[in-house]
């Protein structure tokens, strides 16, 4: 069983009781931190990169529904067949169709998180075909019948050992050892049979073109391209917002997210796919589809605030950066996309109802919004989403799926007094002067508050008696 | 799923958001200071991530890829059917090492391709200093495969190809107009750092990436 956004806080609160996984969280995004701050020295550069990445991804939204039907129109041009899907069930029936028509039973994947947000693994196994992660990180998790912590690095929440561990029982005639290489070279050879075996390869998109037609694909190990470069069929799948309009667009997008990423200037592959083999052409998919995804954004883009949330180029900076993420690591928040993204781009996805506690695992620090290369407010869309989850939809405000589910009326009837009482004076001097006097009174035990804080005491004079003192 | 397809664009069209002008603030891209300095640069990055370089003119072109052949022990080498350098890879490879030619689709020789083959010769459309970053198009006289496949990747880049940086090539080669099917940046060998950060080579691409600079080419 799998974690989930609903029970968020019984599982952060078992991860933060996990000595090994918070060392292994804690070196890794020490480690990926600096790599990030290494890849920008020059502040000015760093703004620089943010503004252009911001304004191509900003107005490439803007025209979000113009750019997918030309994306769509160049596709079908350079032969590769476009597909659209609502939601995730739509999406695996699309897959399924095309794997069965092509008698495939085994398929190899290239990271892709949409692929984990449709589930469409498990979807597949039901169906009698399996599909096999190639990402290192991917394959790891898969063996362990886990779920990514991490969207870029998806088994930072693992040490060597527990890898060695995990091929030890999982890969015959594996050779224990701690030796990364060789721990690498065991999975180079397991997957390296089932590229040249798969009937079908299944990738995500980093950025698909609309002015040319092309998908675009980031990597550094060249499982990405073997999935997409040897199995006859290949089938990208995508959200709806990966879509630039300019293939210009392009190489500032893609610096940005790997300097943000990984620190790297650039990553060892980049993949542009503009259809399938030609007749003259000796080898590539004969076949290439792409498979265009809502399930939720939509509805975050209809809000022109929440739209911001739709910028995101999965880059992985401002998980990097959160203190609750690095101490509590990714599977805590129960969903496919954990950390700051994941607390804005899930309630669209998932609905308040099951996520309501995930906009609130924040301390609003800021530096989510401070390193994010597309500048998405991340801050300020968590307290919106906070703000949707206790209150009603309203008139010329698009609803929530979910929203009100963390409405209580306790909770607003505090807020109401709290309001009242701020707005009246004298109501205030009176029930802070019965404060003063009625300190002694404060129970030690304050439910839900006092289990990892002491109760708060009201001082002995309120502040505007010392005031009147201090002026005397 | 048409029906999909109108719901999703037709939630979409009634945000009625209003198209932002192509508004692209300036960020700095590199620029060389001297025009010695893109090779340089290109040379440093590659070799920072791993790959091998050598610098070379084009008449050395045939003796240079035979010792290293020899010196990496590579016995059985994939190559194009066409391509520039074919007559002068055909050249190095004769009596040293066995040469298959990529002249049959893939399928029909993806197990030798997979386990016998131990290299692959490419050329190389150009490359960008700026990220030390080589660019490949694949054709039929160069497949895909062979930049991909085998354990070790050779590629011959002639330096007069080398652009500053990615904008710069794009724009200057009309790549919006049209580039082929697949069009490859390749910064180095295959690498990955999955497990607990440490970085290892070789993990799905090739292990080895040798580039043969060709300096008056």
């Amino acid at each position: 069983m799998h974690n989930q956004p609903q029970l968020f806080h019984p599982q952060a609160e078992a991860a933060l009781a996990d000595q090994e996984l918070r060392a292994n969280f804690r070196g890794a995004m020490d480690y990926l931190r600096d790599k990030r701050q290494a890849a920008f020295t020059d502040p000015d550069e760093e703004a620089a990169i943010r503004d252009r990445a911001e304004a191509i991804r900003r107005r490439c939204l803007s025209k979000l529904p113009a750019l997918l039907e030309q994306l769509e129109a160049n596709c079908i041009a350079n032969g590769i067949r476009v597909h659209w899907a609502e939601d995730a069930a739509q999406a695996n029936a699309i897959f399924t169709d095309i794997i069965q028509s092509h008698g495939g039973t085994l398929a190899v994947k290239g990271k892709s998180m949409v692929s984990e947000e449709i589930e469409l693994n498990h979807q597949l196994t039901k169906e009698g075909i399996s599909c096999l992660e190639s990402d290192m990180g991917e394959y790891i998790v898969q063996l362990g019948d886990e779920t990514p912590s991490h969207i870029i690095m998806p088994a930072i929440h693992k040490n060597k050992r527990q890898v060695a561990d995990l091929f030890a029982e999982h890969v015959p005639g594996f050779e224990h050892t701690l030796d990364v290489d060789r721990l690498i070279q065991t999975g180079r050879n397991v997957l390296r049979q089932k590229f040249r075996e798969a009937q079908v390869g299944i990738s995500g998109v980093n950025f698909a073109v609309a002015e040319t037609g092309t998908l675009c694909l980031v990597e550094n190990e060249g499982n990405g391209r073997m999935c997409t470069t040897v199995p006859e069929v290949h089938i990208a799948v995508t959200g709806i917002e990966k879509v630039v309009e300019l293939l210009a667009d392009v190489p500032p997008l893609f610096s940005a997210l790997t300097r943000s990423a990984t620190g790297q200037a650039i990553t060892t592959y980049f993949n542009m796919i503009s259809g399938p083999r030609k007749d003259d052409e000796l080898d590539g998919p004969k076949e290439v589809h792409l498979v265009l995804l809502d399930n939720g954004r939509s509805q975050a883009f209809v809000d022109e605030e929440m739209r911001q949330t739709l910028q995101c180029i999965r880059c992985g900076a401002c998980m990097n950066h959160c203190p609750v993420y690095t101490r509590i690591g990714g599977h805590a928040y129960g969903t496919v996309y954990p950390g700051p993204i994941g607390k804005i781009i899930s309630p669209h996805l998932m609905g308040l109802e099951a996520t309501r506690e995930l906009p609130t695992a924040s301390s609003l620090c800021g530096a989510c919004g401070e390193v994010c290369p597309v500048r998405i407010p991340i801050p300020h869309l968590l307290q919106r989403l906070r703000r949707e989850a206790k209150q009603e939809p309203r008139p010329g405000v698009p609803a929530l799926r979910g929203q009100g589910a963390a409405k209580s009326k306790l909770e607003a009837f505090v807020w109401r007094s709290f309001g009242l009482l701020t707005s009246k004076p004298a109501l205030y001097r009176l029930l802070s002067w019965c404060a003063t006097r009625c300190r002694s009174l404060i129970p030690a035990k304050l439910g839900p508050w006092t289990r990892c804080r002491t109760a708060p005491k009201p001082a002995a004079r309120t502040l505007r008696v010392l005031m009147a003192e201090r002026n005397k | 799923m048409s029906t999909a397809r109108n719901a999703i664009l037709n939630r979409l069209r009634q945000a009625g958001a209003q198209p932002l002008p192509v508004n692209n603030p300036d960020y700095p891209l590199w620029h060389p200071d001297s025009p010695a300095e893109p090779l340089d640069k290109l040379t440093e990055l590659l070799e920072q991530n791993h790959a091998e370089v050598l610098r070379l003119n084009r008449h050395e072109l045939v003796t240079t890829l035979r010792a290293h052949i020899e010196q990496a022990a590579l016995k059985h080498i994939a190559t194009g059917t066409g391509g520039e350098f074919l007559a002068e890879i055909t050249r190095a490879l004769a009596g040293c090492a066995e040469q298959r030619p990529f002249n049959q689709p893939l399928e029909q020789w993806k197990d030798e391709l997979f386990d016998r083959v131990d290299a692959g010769i490419t050329g190389c459309h150009g490359a960008i200093a700026a990220t030390g970053t080589l660019v490949l198009w694949p054709g039929p006289a160069e497949p895909r495969t062979l930049s991909l496949v085998p354990p070790s990747h050779i590629a011959i880049l002639k330096a007069s190809t080398l652009y500053t940086n990615l904008p710069a090539m794009m724009a200057d080669q009309g790549w919006a107009k049209g580039i082929p099917t697949n069009l490859l940046l390749v910064s180095g060998p295959s690498k990955t750092a999955d497990i607990q950060q440490t970085l290892a080579y070789g993990a799905h691409g090739p292990k080895r990436l040798l580039v043969l600079i060709l300096e008056d080419a």
